[in-house]
């Protein structure tokens, strides 16, 4: 045995097999053209010459008993910061298919000194539960055969929109009408809405293709799909385009980007989609946004108008408001004033046990237009690790709840409750829609969704990638360096838009159409969900199958 | 599939005339039941004044009878008239029927001071309270109706063999509308409160097919808290409390129910004099857009019957008639049976935008389509 100086051995010291991803390389297909060198964004692969003793038998005396070869091959870094990320970008690039990374079989050292500097474990995406989520496995059992002509989802005209906005008690709203008095804007659109990505979080191409691909929804397909920016504005000539009415801007604690929405107010050629608050977020509960400093880039510092790269944290909450009561009086009101009381303005909350109580409240404010509740599951472009990991509140029993509670109120159609947080994260975008729809929401948010079908991001409930949070998208999706986001073509990221909204589109036809509805969202249609979990099929009110 | 017939006439006539019609249709239904309501009531043996209620149920028990004679009395109703079916006990499948209860009330002299509206609800809680004393008794006293002028029968079995069983073919009672639906809804379990024509407050429907958006319109409408909006043994129960809500809650006219149940398109709506006014009301009532294939025949107090298909008109109904006698049914056929003698040249299919309007005056056809001009004050 040797001593121990002559091995690296730190605390921290690791070796390629203790990483999330390990490279597996073949030399024998190696053409050592260096690409995946050069194309890894975490620098982890050295094209190094290493040297390998090729031990003989000698007779001769004169003869040494070993030779050595060199040879030119990829050393993965065991480096904390460069380990890989298993985005699988050295195998996009590699000619001969002979390099690419393999999740670590077992249970990976790496998490346990992923805290240098004693700075917690931080990364973008997602919260890496693989398998079948809570939502993937609601299924549709209500079917109507012998009792009903069934529906022809391809033939048939089906009613799928749903709407956004405060909507009066028939009563009222007749008394209203006929007095000539204020009735509160109500915007009907897709019940699937581009989630909150904000205008620095995505890259300028990333954001021009979801813009230009919701365009060709609303203007050609009549799939009158909207997307919310997140926090931090939205590019000055989207802000006076007749693209706005498309667009639901974000206020949130740190107020980025307001001050040119401002400016722009009176030369805007219509108003938003809607004004979302953003109280919190689900994959980071109690945290603001955080836009790092390498992220912040010219544009991005003249939209939020701020200097150029430096951090951005916003406050966890917004730091005027000081109750609910308050915060829906002051924001709900000042934002639905700004617009003349025409654009619906509603809330954005963490998924909580507590959200029955902001519904509440919301529900005896008339110009509260919504509440969005985002899930656990919910993605985001930077977080730590635990915030994303462990804090919040699974979305489905939350909207659940807040619907019942609704429906005991009879207000279910006066304030839209809109579900986001792990929708679509296993590609089944439309079942899990809809079952959030048959539990009672009016519609729901996705942004990990979009970026994957939209745009090919590489992250998965794996932990692949996920680096969203260091700029260093490989797909170019959330990045400000233009090497990097001029990769992603805008007008491609359009048509996949318009793709993946068209197949939504037919996959809630093929839903309703055994449902026989037709006519209208089938919100709240509980009698039609079923799953194979009696104790879930008990906390949702649904009923057990098997 | 539910077969539905109902007649409207100037003159009384039989039930078992639109017994008849049921019988002629009799491929449509399986025998799970018949529900019968007449309005504008004329008794052979009595002489009947139509302010006062009627109340029509099933008591299953002598107890329940008795329970029932003691909240009809504790309320202050007198008994004026206890209409004695000639019941053919073997011809009934059901053996628990102790009494098929249709008597006509006095109302209660405290009520005089009340409104007419006041007295509406008043009826209303005591039927429900009948209701819910049957129902915490094992289900032994079922009532279907309390109101002036309405007789309500239900009962399991085939429609003609019940008319027999029950006598209705004496003729000892008449009346000027018969609504007749021949087959329970069988989705949710046999119940004598499934089978159709569902009452509320003088209002009434009666619908085949079936309605899958019933579960979102029965919470909603559950949530209005208000008394008379419960049971829901039937997916259908919920057409007739629609039209109560329009009619009577938000008090707006007949022909607004269709924009209600089956509102008009975006597309249409840009078009439509009132498109505004009606975008909102879609907004508005959207919880209560029916779904599935769907005829409704309703009537009204004031004797007006209304015929009304779903959105992509599915199932089918025709009216037919002649001033002073119309019919509509499922099945041409039925219409056939009921008014042999009419121009059935000038018999109606309505398409998905129309409502059917039989004025009390019975004179003519009203046909109302969704894209005319909405009957309602300018302002809307």
């Amino acid at each position: 045995m040797v001593s121990v100086r002559s091995i690296a051995n730190t605390p921290s010291s690791l070796t390629p097999n203790d990483l999330p991803w390990i490279i597996e390389h073949r030399e024998d297909r190696c053409t050592l053209c260096g690409q995946c060198a050069a194309v890894c964004p975490v620098g982890t692969l050295n094209l190094t010459y290493m040297r390998k003793r090729m031990p003989h038998l000698v007779l001769s005396a004169t003869e040494r008993g070993s030779s050595y070869k060199t040879f030119v091959g990829i050393r993965q870094s065991t480096e904390i910061g460069k380990r890989c990320i298993g985005c699988g970008s050295c195998s996009l690039v590699c000619p001969n298919e002979a390099i690419q990374p393999l999740q670590n079989p077992g249970r990976d050292r790496f998490r346990f000194v992923n805290n240098q500097q004693g700075e917690p474990a931080k990364r973008g995406g997602r919260r890496n539960v693989p398998g079948a989520s809570l939502l993937d496995r609601l299924i549709f059992d209500r079917i109507s055969m012998l009792t009903d002509p069934a529906l022809d989802a391809g033939r048939h005209e089906f009613s799928c929109n749903t709407l956004l906005g405060r909507v009066l008690p028939p009563e009222e709203y007749v008394r209203r009408k006929l007095a000539g008095e204020w009735i509160p804007p109500v915007r009907e659109i897709f019940p699937f809405v581009i989630g909150s990505m904000s205008f620095g979080a995505l890259s300028p191409n990333m954001w021009l293709g979801l813009l230009q691909g919701v365009a060709y929804c609303n203007e050609v397909l009549g799939i009158p799909v909207v997307m919310a920016t997140g926090e931090g504005g939205c590019p000055p000539w989207v802000l006076r385009s007749p693209f706005l009415k498309y667009i639901i801007l974000q206020i949130a604690s740190g107020y980025f980007g307001w001050d040119e929405i401002i400016r722009a107010i009176p030369e805007m050629q219509c108003d938003p989609a809607a004004i979302e608050i953003k109280y919190g977020q689900g994959a980071k509960p109690g945290d603001g946004g955080l836009l790092m400093w390498f992220k912040v880039s010219k544009l991005i510092a003249r939209l939020r108008g701020v200097p150029e790269g430096v951090d951005l944290p916003s406050p966890p909450v917004h730091q005027t408001l000081y109750s609910i009561e308050e915060s829906v009086m002051k924001m709900i009101q000042t934002m639905s004033m700004a617009w003349n009381f025409r654009v619906p303005v509603y809330p954005k909350i963490s998924g909580s046990t507590s959200a029955k109580s902001v519904l509440n409240n919301l529900v005896r404010n008339p110009y509260a237009g919504a509440l969005l509740i985002d899930g656990i599951d919910g993605g985001t472009g930077a977080a730590y690790n635990i915030s994303m990991d462990a804090t919040g509140h699974p979305i489905a029993a939350n909207v659940r709840e807040c619907y019942l509670d609704l429906c005991a109120q009879g207000k279910q159609n006066e304030i839209p409750i809109f579900a986001a947080g792990g929708v679509g994260k296993n590609g089944n975008v439309t079942q899990n829609g809809m079952a959030l729809i048959m539990l009672g929401a009016s519609g729901v948010h996705m942004g990990k969704f979009m970026m994957q079908s939209a745009a090919g991001c590489l992250g998965t409930e794996s932990n692949r990638c996920n680096v969203c949070n260091i700029g260093l998208c490989p797909k170019g999706i959330t990045s400000q360096n233009p090497k990097l986001y001029r990769r992603l073509d805008p007008d491609q990221v359009a048509q996949r838009v318009v793709e993946t909204f068209m197949s939504i589109r037919t996959e809630i036809k093929k839903v309703m159409a055994p449902l026989g509805r037709s006519q209208s969202l089938p919100i709240g249609m509980s009698d039609a969900l079923g799953i194979d979990d009696k104790d879930v099929a008990e906390r949702l009110n649904i009923r057990y199958v098997c | 599939m539910c077969r539905l017939a109902m007649k409207t006439a100037s003159e009384p006539f039989s039930p078992f005339s639109v017994l008849t019609a049921m019988e002629a249709m009799q491929e449509g239904y399986d025998g799970s039941g018949l529900g019968l309501l007449l309005r504008g009531l004329k008794f052979a043996d009595y002489k009947y004044n139509a302010q006062d209620p009627i109340l029509s149920g099933i008591a299953h028990s002598e107890a329940a009878l008795v329970r029932l004679d003691h909240i009809m009395d504790k309320a202050g109703f007198t008994l004026n008239y206890d209409h004695e079916f000639e019941v053919k006990k073997e011809m009934i499948e059901a053996q628990d029927r102790h009494k098929y209860i249709l008597r006509v009330y006095k109302k209660p002299v405290t009520w005089n001071k009340l409104s007419a509206s006041e007295i509406e609800h008043e009826l209303m809680l005591i039927r429900l309270a009948l209701r819910a004393n049957g129902e915490a008794h094992g289900n032994d006293l079922t009532a279907f109706s309390l109101w002036p002028d309405v007789a309500t029968i239900k009962e399991v079995g085939w429609p003609l063999e019940i008319g027999l069983a029950l006598g209705l073919d004496s003729g000892r009672i008449t009346s000027r509308i018969c609504m007749a639906q021949g087959r329970q809804n069988t989705n949710y379990g046999i119940n004598l409160y499934a089978c159709h024509p569902f009452f509320l407050q003088g209002v009434a429907t009666m619908t085949n097919g079936e309605n899958t958006a019933f579960i979102p319109i029965k919470d909603w409408l559950t949530g209005r808290a208000f008394p008379g909006y419960i049971g829901y043994q039937s997916d259908s129960e919920v057409f007739a409390h629609i039209l109560h809500y329009v009619t009577r809650q938000l008090k707006l006219p007949l022909e607004a129910y269709k924009h209600v149940i089956t509102p008009l398109k975006n597309d249409e709506l840009a078009v439509h004099p009132q498109g505004d006014f009606l975008r909102g009301l879609r907004d508005a009532c959207r919880r209560l857009i029916i779904d599935g294939p769907n005829a409704v025949i309703g009537t009204l107090p004031d004797e007006t019957a209304m015929l009304v298909m779903d959105a992509k008109k599915m199932r089918p109904a025709t009216v037919g008639g002649k001033p002073g006698e119309w019919a509509i049914a499922s099945e041409m056929c039925g219409v056939d049976a009921m008014i042999p003698d009419r121009d059935r040249s000038k018999d109606f299919q309505p398409m998905r935008e129309h409502t059917v309007i039989i004025p009390p005056d019975r004179q003519e056809l009203q046909i109302w389509s969704q894209f005319d001009q909405l009957p309602i004050p300018q302002a809307a």
